[in-house]
């Protein structure tokens, strides 16, 4: 199949300001319980990741979605009862930071690092963008075979780094759109087009 | 490179849309799957996994009319809004995650930031979600929202619209749109649908339908939404071809 013989996509949209209305409806009072939240539950090492998303100008967004996907701690995705997605907004918390509580991943494959794919929304955005979150702690990173693709001086960008904290194992992963510390987005494989 | 793949969307920057400018990615996004050609990235995260059929709305949460009701009815127009979720070549996609919000009939959104002057409606949420059936078909029932201001220009209106945000088996069918209404005369002043490629902008219209529309009861307007990827898992090829 070709795109030729394709049907046309349906065009992107940015989410807008008020998204966490229809897609963390919970937050709000009405009927409609928690379908997606921002916590995934599995085999393996509890872990919390938190970061903020930083705009062209430096400073944090605080109306940004962000959609985490990943494997469990054994490196699988499809584990009886588990699903690796959640999402979370930049919109909760005072300093709007962004928060998961997840397993740390292990590595789909012999030789790669753990990672998780994580999709970037916002209110000024018209499409959305991938990244990857690798973890600055991970010897396997330097076998990688995506992560050491990478141009070097831009690798630093996808590491989360462990910092102190009283409960879980925890991590810190910011989002930078543009500038110097832009993170490196990712197109995805199409298995149609290209 | 697909061209036709590459005009459906917007671009990352639309000057005329402000907020776009910084937020934005400001390189170009790297292609997985020519960083690494000895290993595709069809083993990686982003399509191994299937997220179609993993999530369950609870049963009244596709009726807007219903969901929210505190004693009594939202007020406005009720609408059915229905249509398919495809893949590019024309396979149904069942068990994709269709979820829904948009502002009430005065064109309010039941949310903290929405600071425009006007009422809210006691029995009316403005959010709903349902999971499409064997034939890619999804289905609510709602109120036609009104058009709203915002600060992107002086006496900036957005065009009746209802968010959409779609989820089907791989990341790469992953869709976040917005529905408008024929003939909204705020269409041609909007920078977020002036964004969309003049040939693709037409898709985002849904299309007035009397057999969807009940009688006595709710006028009906059908929006299909065609999703990138051909459906086609590399456990399952069937119906790939047809
Ligand atoms: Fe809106």
């Amino acid at each position: 199949m070709n795109d030729e013989t394709g049907l046309p996509l349906t065009p992107s949209q940015t989410v807008g300001p008020y998204f966490t209305l229809g897609l963390t409806p919970e937050k709000h009072e009405s009927g409609l319980g928690p379908l997606i939240t921002n916590e995934i539950r599995g085999e393996g090492e509890p872990i919390t990741i938190h970061g903020k998303v930083f705009d062209g100008a430096g400073e944090p967004v605080n109306d940004a979605m962000l959609e985490i996907i990943q494997a469990d701690g054994n490196g699988r995705l499809d584990a009886p009862g588990f699903t690796g997605f959640a999402r979370a907004g930049t919109g909760d918390a005072v300093d709007n930071s962004y928060r998961f509580t997840t397993v740390k991943p292990g590595p789909l494959g012999k030789g790669e690092a753990p990672y998780i794919c994580m999709i970037v929304f916002m209110r000024g955005m018209l499409l959305h963008t991938f990244t990857r979150i690798y973890f600055a702690d991970e010897a396997a990173n330097a076998n990688d075979p995506v992560f050491i693709r990478l141009p070097e001086h831009r690798r630093e960008s996808l590491l989360a780094r462990h910092v102190e904290s009283v409960d879980a194992v925890s991590y810190e992963f910011n989002v930078h759109m543009q500038g110097d510390r832009e993170t490196v987005f990712f197109k995805l494989p199409h298995p149609i087009a290209d | 490179m697909s061209g036709k793949r590459r005009s459906a969307h917007p671009p990352y920057t639309y000057p005329d849309y402000k907020s776009s400018i910084l937020r934005g990615p400001g390189r170009d996004p790297i292609d997985l799957d020519r960083l690494d050609a000895k290993h595709p990235s069809s083993m990686g995260v982003e399509s191994g996994v299937l997220l179609a059929g993993r999530f369950r709305p609870g049963e009244l949460d596709h009726d807007l009319t219903r969901n929210a009701r505190r004693g009594g009815e939202p007020l406005g127009e009720r609408l059915v809004v229905s249509g398919r979720v495809l893949d590019e070549c024309g396979n149904p996609a069942p068990g994709v995650l269709v979820e829904i919000w948009q502002a009430n009939a005065a064109g309010r959104y039941l949310h903290k930031a929405d600071e425009h002057d006007a009422p809210v409606d006691p029995n009316f949420l403005g959010a709903g979600r349902c999971v499409t059936d064997r034939e890619g078909c999804y289905r609510f029932c709602t109120i036609q929202p009104g058009a709203y201001p915002w600060k992107n220009h002086h006496n900036a209106w957005r065009p009746r619209h209802i968010h959409f945000s779609v989820i089907g088996d791989s990341l790469v069918s992953r869709l976040v749109t917005q529905m408008y209404f024929p003939g909204d005369p705020l269409l041609d002043f909007d920078p977020i649908f002036e964004s969309v490629p003049d040939a693709a902008r037409s898709r985002l219209i849904a299309r007035f339908d009397l057999g969807l529309t009940q009688p006595e009861f709710a006028l009906g307007y059908h929006f299909d939404i065609v999703v990138a990827g051909s459906g086609a898992t590399p456990r399952d090829n069937h119906g790939s071809g047809k």
